[in-house]
């Protein structure tokens, strides 16, 4: 009996510090692990586009809070969007980012990762954590996580490289395809691409 | 190129730009009609043209050669880079770019090995365009130039000043021999960028937009060394809004304005 308890309260300290580990901490281990994999799958390397967003799916999604990402990239509009439509446009969205984070990652090779060492404080809940993409040859790229803490661990709400953040440089896009045809008109618009984009791979 | 032929080059760019009425709504880019042309002119030259080439060159010569090649460019480049350093007001930075350029010259044989960023002098990125954005000159509107792509009134003028003031090619006299050198750099450059199309083609739902919007905020990035300040979560077209020193897009080329001290500028050695 008293053993059962013991284990009840460990897992679930356990479980509280798998969520609390420090954002650099998971993003080191989240990266290393994917890449590792991605430089030794030899269907990935020979260009099987559905492995490589088989493998985001499983590693990287859950530490990325595409709600936010969305609400980032709609700007103002995302207030007036109703429940369903916030879903839908998160959902597309987050088709569309898999897809080209995957195939960014798929041309991963020669390269090597730095991280940079993480400026925090113990209260902070809106940290970056810095990494630098090192290629021989060409200079270095950075790539920024910005990432925040929520109930369930630290997740990466946009995604800087080479300084520019790839969540506010859909906002101008965004925003058009809002006037032309309200948000119902850019979930559309989304969907095509995204079909689009299956389309082409096969 | 001679003063003079730029100077008409820029103005002639100028008044054909300046007779096209705007078209999108981007108050950044009043010259969006003629800025796609010249965008789908340049995406055709590079399709038929500089990408075969790159993708030749990226399959003949193998990588470390392709470095020694990057390197070799990136040392020329450090003398300037690091006067537009001085320029800017780092002093510790520019003459880091000094003694990148005096290390690898030497020590890594006229530049060929990257000898300095292994004894932790880093490499970095100014120009022109950049150092006026530091005094204070607003982008101007958004420009897509023939050949040279992306850019802005603000940074074409960078761009003229960088070729008239640093052009260590005008040293070699054979004419063929500097062609093939300025050939080498644009294939060398193209290659690196091999790839990096492919995902602006799968992300963007319009190419153009998210070109220039990426530009836009690279630049603005640069001009901060890396550390723009972050834009709100919520406001509106974050291009236009006013964020800081040399980012109103409203404020002429000419307009320059020596940067307030008391604006929030990076630290400098971080």
């Amino acid at each position: 009996m008293f053993k059962s308890l013991l284990c009840v309260v460990l897992s679930v300290f356990a479980v509280q510090a798998m969520a609390q580990e420090a954002p650099d901490v998971l993003a080191r281990s989240v990266m290393t692990d994917v890449l590792e994999i991605v430089k030794t799958d030899k269907a990935i390397q020979a260009g099987d586009q559905k492995r490589i967003i088989d493998l985001v799916e499983a590693k990287v999604v859950k530490h990325f809070d595409f709600q936010h990402m969305t609400a980032l990239a709609v700007g103002r509009e995302w207030r007036s969007a109703s429940a369903e439509q916030k879903t839908a446009l998160a959902a597309e969205f987050q088709t569309l980012l898999v897809r080209s984070y995957s195939n960014a990652l798929a041309q991963y090779k020669n390269q090597t990762i730095d991280f940079k060492p993480l400026r925090m404080q113990a209260a902070d809940t809106d940290v970056i954590v810095r990494t630098e993409i090192k290629q021989p040859g060409a200079k270095p790229v950075a790539i920024d996580y910005d990432m925040e803490k929520k109930a369930d661990g630290w997740k990466v709400y946009d995604v800087m490289v080479a300084g520019v953040s790839l969540v506010t440089n859909y906002r101008e896009t965004f925003s058009q395809e809002i006037k032309a045809g309200g948000i119902d008109g850019l979930i559309k618009s989304l969907r095509e691409k995204n079909k689009q984009l299956e389309a082409g791979k096969k | 190129m001679k003063i003079r032929e730029s100077g008409f080059l820029l103005l002639s760019l100028l008044l054909v730009l300046s007779g096209c009425a705007s078209t999108g709504g981007n108050p950044t880019d009043p010259w969006e009609g003629v800025n796609r042309k010249v965008f789908v002119f340049n995406d055709k030259l590079d399709t038929y043209a500089l990408k075969p080439v790159a993708q030749g060159y990226q399959a003949v010569t193998p990588l470390p050669a392709r470095t020694n090649i990057s390197n070799f460019f990136g040392n020329v480049e450090d003398v300037w880079i690091g006067v537009n350093n001085l320029l800017q007001g780092k002093p510790k930075d520019g003459a880091s770019d000094f003694g990148r350029f005096a290390v690898n010259s030497t020590i890594g044989i006229l530049g060929f090995f990257d000898i300095a960023s292994e004894i932790g002098l880093e490499k970095h990125d100014e120009d022109f365009g950049q150092t006026l954005g530091r005094w204070g000159v607003g982008d101007g509107p958004y420009m897509v130039l023939p050949l040279f792509g992306s850019s802005t009134v603000r940074d074409t003028g960078g761009m003229i000043v960088d070729r008239l003031t640093y052009n260590p090619n005008s040293l070699i006299k054979r004419i063929p021999v500097r062609n093939g050198l300025t050939a080498t750099k644009v294939v060398n450059l193209r290659a690196q960028l091999l790839g990096a199309e492919r995902a602006l083609d799968e992300a963007a739902l319009d190419k153009y937009v998210f070109m220039r919007n990426f530009h836009l905020q690279r630049r603005r990035s640069l001009i901060y060394d890396g550390r723009p300040p972050r834009e709100d979560d919520f406001s509106a077209a974050p291009l236009v809004e006013p964020q800081g020193p040399g980012m109103l897009s409203q404020r002429g080329l000419f307009d320059l304005v020596l940067v307030d001290a008391s604006s929030p500028m990076p630290v400098d050695g971080e």
